[in-house]
């Protein structure tokens, strides 16, 4: 099972996809063909990317008719959040024995 | 502001400290001096050396980068399944020091995605940052 944020920085590491998914970001739900328009790859490259994005949670799709309707799914940074938050806590209280120790060091 | 900070995944804790530099690098760089503030380690001031951070919760595998004492010190940090490096720079201020770490997050095959895509990055935080902001 990989780890979450490992997958998301998978996923968003390629320009082409995060740019689709910042389309959906922007611009709410989207078809397939909506997206090649301002993509500037083929359609299927787009669907491929879509296929991605929606295998690390971060696009649901819809189906209507004989078109697929693609929305962004941002609960799914929630790792990416995280880890940086985390990190922050983390070196802020080793800060504090940090300088904790160096009032205690000789000079 | 450094530009690489905005541009990637980066977390930046910064401080002024009433010490001078040089004694701050000897708690950054002597491993029974960084056991107390940090973790274990086996920490040596040489580039290329390989070494890892150890504590109850787990390992920290990392490897020194870069090396100039009393200034600046980075080694790569890998651990939770993501890889990052962590920078250390040491800045005199008045009697004291501004100490500042810098901790940038990607995965080892992706550098290369991440540093071509720096830019993109950026633009991609400032833009879900607008996002979320009309978000409720």
């Amino acid at each position: 099972m990989p780890n979450p944020s490992d997958t998301l920085f998978k996923t968003l590491a390629d320009p082409t996809r995060r740019a689709i998914f910042e389309q959906l970001c922007r611009k709410g739900e989207q078809t397939v063909g909506a997206l090649t328009t301002q993509a500037g790859v083929s359609q299927p490259a787009v669907s491929k990317h879509l296929g991605v994005l929606k295998q690390a949670g971060l696009v649901r799709d819809r189906h209507e008719g004989r078109q697929t309707h693609y929305s962004a799914q941002l609960g799914a940074l929630g790792p990416l959040i995280d880890w940086t938050s985390q990190m922050t806590g983390f070196w802020q209280s080793r800060f504090d024995h940090l300088e904790d120790l160096l009032k205690r060091m000789d000079q | 502001m450094n530009t690489e900070a905005t541009e990637t995944l980066t977390v930046v804790v910064e401080r002024e400290i009433p010490f001078p530099p040089e004694k701050i690098w000897r708690a950054l760089t002597q491993p029974h001096l960084i056991e107390e503030w940090l973790m274990k380690s086996d920490f040596k001031p040489a580039v290329d050396h390989r070494f890892s951070f150890r504590a109850d919760w787990g390992a920290v595998d990392c490897q020194v980068m870069a090396i100039e004492p009393n200034k600046t010190l980075s080694y790569t940090w890998a651990a939770h399944g993501l890889d990052s490096v962590v920078t250390w720079t040491l800045m005199p201020a008045g009697t004291g020091t501004l100490l500042r770490m810098e901790q940038s997050g990607f995965r080892p095959d992706q550098k290369q995605a991440f540093h071509g895509a720096r830019f993109g990055w950026q633009k991609f935080f400032t833009g879900l940052e607008e996002v979320l902001a009309r978000t409720d």
